[in-house]
């Protein structure tokens, strides 16, 4: 589908249809609106409407302490609060000049990587659903409420985590709860497997997404895109391992990169497939943090009760479970609470990508391509 | 009719109904329940169908599903009733109030004709018409123009999107639909329901193992061109009924909930009594075409027609293959994902139509050829054929379950019912 086939409608395309997408759509995947411009069931271009969800995160990391903004983290991403956390922590840190001890790391470390395979199980399971296969959405939130569990055991809520903190993480992982995990990943990697049988090899989703909304590379270098919809494009970046932060340099583990599975690099089904072969790895990285976690302190013993940074400016990333997800933090050294925080994430970039993909789509593919890029309402607005 | 009543009162209750001064009474009575049965038998098949799709789903899912009102929550769709008759019928301010209000019915109305022409036993039929499969056919017709006039007065893209892509869907796919039922009547030389499944029952006079409604006697396992027929037909009743892979219409992930966007209440479930009970037409239109109707195995249908606890047996056989179709449909829905709409059309056209065609054309040098070739070589095919077309794949069904079982580490667990 492209220009062309609007072309060949010829005088029928006179009159087009504005069509209004959202903000209460089903799979908008929250408060997104597009706005539809198009001749019936084909797209001439879909503009993303963003801000439905805009609760100015950013201006109350002004208002609040620097420990306080913490919990407001989680809600930048619900779905991967695990990393919206470890961001800021980490720019905290760096503005103070310390690191979180060996232990924290691996916490972090194995916390985060949890939460991406959670996170990831709800962006494949709504991807099904968006095509119509409702089971595997339910199979993949199975999943993901034992890993609700795990997480729970190990911080106390099963969304809103408020786990890692300046200085390390809350709470040292409690007994048993290595076993636990490890019983979890041996199931979960077969059930991987199944979905493959399931969902990602079946004639028709793989008819629906081959070839669909195709990224190139130097397009997806162009708009900013990060994390899995970066890396099915074919660019092979990962911030764990490119530029390594926390306890990363320590695990082996693959990047899996887009090569064009069913149809071209960078297209809905490579966006899909980057990121079942992801939680595969971090399957491999948590199974990797358990063997190795070392022993002493979950939180640096030099955090005062008054966090009050030295006067200056922070940048630290993170590779959360939609990309780079970077946080600017300053300081002047005075006050306790930051002079400016800046939240850059990976669903705002995504956004931007709608437009010039969706000419010539129709409905259906517009749909697909919004569930591929795995965007998530808060975490574009913040 | 008459005779079939006749004959039900003389075997159950040893009484000639003809002896009776009554006895035209008698007829009517018996004529307006059994009507009554027929109408009434679509809402409340669509109502189970409703409890038993979601327990099936429910259990696809992992999830419980309902279990609240009745044993294993079975009343859940009585209480769905209930609530949706007595809810507010709002109609959206710029809707066209009267289209809008007729929709629904014509749905309806097209649904519960087609029950005339359906079969469910031996003689068991409202009208056994010469034609009754070309009235069930066009008469579905009616279901489009009531989901058009509902799409377009509701005066909401959604459901106009919805409406066209039912309209497209519904058209392309009756064509390959219709060709593919052309070769059950080719093969049976009649139009009729009755008809088609006596032409099933195997050579007459023949042994146990030849007569009656065994799989080998089926229209499925005739010959290659009927068994490819069958699988179109059944695709095509699929998009005709709105089912998944082709629910474009409804697509809730697309179109929020298509052509009935906007309708609440009792208009709303009409939508769904249509749906649900499509899902019994199209099965048992599939029974009757290829799997043998209700020809009981090993019974000859001219024994049926003298037994009323035969007749009794037929209503039971027919019923049962429907519902392991029915069964199917449900399955698939809540196991495929959703084709696009340029797909569907590509499907139909390019593939489903031509292949129908040339089932049709080859069916008739079928024809023409088994009365030229030697009967034993004949018989020697079909049983060959039962073999690599009914069998092999059976086998291998199975075995494919227990290998997905055994790798996902899981295990046969029929508690949660």
């Amino acid at each position: 589908m492209d220009e062309l086939v609007i072309q060949k409608l010829g005088p029928l395309s006179d009159e087009e249809m504005v069509l209004n997408m959202g903000p209460q759509h089903p799979s908008t995947h929250g408060v997104i609106r597009f706005v539809v411009k198009g001749d019936g069931e084909v797209i001439k271009v879909a503009l993303p409407v963003v801000g439905y969800l805009h609760r100015a995160i950013e201006k109350i990391g002004e208002i609040v302490t620097f420990p306080g903004f913490m919990p407001y983290t989680d809600r930048a991403d619900y779905l991967a609060a695990m990393f919206a956390n470890e961001g800021y922590a980490l720019a905290v840190e760096k503005l103070m000049g310390l690191e979180a001890p060996p232990r924290a790391q691996y916490c972090r470390a194995i916390s985060c990587e949890l939460n991406r395979i959670a996170s990831h199980l709800i962006s494949v399971g709504t991807m099904g659903q968006d095509i119509g296969a409702l089971t595997p959405f339910v199979h993949a939130l199975r999943e993901r409420e034992t890993l609700n569990d795990l997480i729970e055991e190990l911080c106390g809520a099963r969304l809103t985590y408020h786990y890692h903190r300046i200085g390390g993480v809350a709470f040292d992982v409690p007994d048993g709860w290595a076993e636990k995990t490890l019983r979890f990943l041996d199931r979960f990697e077969r059930i991987l497997d199944e979905y493959d049988r399931l969902l990602t090899w079946n004639e028709i989703y793989v008819k629906r997404l081959a070839d669909l909304g195709v990224i190139p590379a130097e397009m997806a270098i162009d708009y900013g895109l990060v994390g899995p919809n970066l890396r099915a494009s074919g660019v092979d970046w990962d911030l764990r391992r490119d530029l390594p932060y926390g306890c990363y340099r320590d695990f082996q583990f693959q990047v899996p990169v887009g090569k064009g599975w069913v149809g071209k690099v960078g297209d809905c089904f490579d966006r899909y497939y980057v990121r079942i072969l992801e939680m595969r790895e971090s399957v491999k990285i948590v199974r990797q943090a358990l063997e190795k976690l070392p022993a002493g302190e979950t939180m640096h013993p030099k955090i005062p009760k008054k966090v009050k940074p030295p006067a200056g400016e922070a940048w630290a990333r993170v590779e959360s479970a939609r990309g780079e997800m970077g946080y600017y933090v300053t300081a002047d050294g005075v006050s306790e609470k930051a002079q400016r925080v800046r939240i850059r994430t990976g669903s705002y970039l995504a956004m931007g990508v709608v437009e010039p993909l969706s000419r010539g789509m129709m409905i259906a593919d517009l749909v697909a391509l919004i569930a591929s890029l795995d965007v998530v309402a808060p975490e574009i607005d913040r | 009719m008459q005779t079939a009543a006749d004959q039900l009162i003389r075997s159950l209750f040893h009484q000639d109904p003809g002896s009776w001064p009554w006895t035209q009474l008698v007829y009517l009575a018996f004529m307006l329940a059994a009507g009554m049965i027929m109408t009434t038998f679509a809402a409340v098949f669509s109502g189970t169908l409703s409890w038993y799709e979601r327990r099936v789903a429910a259990r696809m899912q992992s999830r419980i599903g309902p279990n609240r009102v009745g044993p294993a929550g079975f009343l859940v769709w009585v209480a769905d009733a209930l609530k949706l008759i007595t809810k507010e019928d709002v109609i959206p301010a710029d809707a066209d109030p009267i289209l809008f209000r007729m929709g629904p019915y014509f749905v309806v109305t097209g649904l519960v004709l087609t029950f005339v022409a359906l079969p469910f036993g031996d003689r068991i039929i409202a009208a056994d018409m010469n034609l009754g499969l070309f009235y069930i056919l066009s008469i579905t017709a009616l279901v489009v123009v009531g989901i058009i006039m509902s799409a377009w007065s509701s005066n909401s893209k959604w459901s106009l999107i919805g409406g066209i892509r039912s309209a497209a869907q519904v058209i392309s796919y009756e064509i390959p639909a219709g060709l593919a039922v052309m070769v059950p009547v080719l093969l049976a030389g009649s139009l009729s329901t009755q008809g088609i499944i006596r032409a099933q029952g195997g050579p007459a006079g023949g042994s146990f193992f030849e007569i009656g409604g065994w799989p080998w006697n089926w229209f499925l396992f005739e010959n290659p061109m009927a068994f490819a027929a069958f699988f179109i037909f059944f695709t095509a009743a699929l998009a005709e009924g709105n089912r998944t892979p082709f629910d474009l219409p409804e697509a809730e992930s697309e179109l929020v909930a298509g052509y009935n966007t906007e309708y609440s209440g009792m208009r709303f479930s009409y939508f769904f009594l249509t749906e649900w009970a499509n899902v019994w037409v199209m099965s048992a239109l599939g029974t009757l075409l290829f799997l043998g109707g209700w020809q009981i195995p090993g019974v000859a249908s001219e024994a049926v027609d003298h037994s009323g606890w035969l007749v009794v047996a037929s209503v039971l056989v027919f019923v049962v293959k429907t519902l392991a179709l029915v069964n199917v449909v449900v399955w698939l829905r809540w196991t495929l994902p959703r084709i696009r709409v340029d797909q569907m059309m590509i499907l139909c056209w390019k593939y489903l139509v031509p292949v129908a065609m040339g089932c049709v054309l080859l069916t008739a040098g079928w024809i023409w050829g088994e009365s030229v070739v030697p009967v034993s070589v004949i018989s020697g095919f079909h049983l060959a054929f039962f073999l690599v077309a009914g069998i092999v794949p059976l086998v291998l069904f199975v075995r494919q379950t227990f290998q997905n079982l055994r790798l996902v580490g899981d295990r046969v667990d029929l508690t949660n019912w």
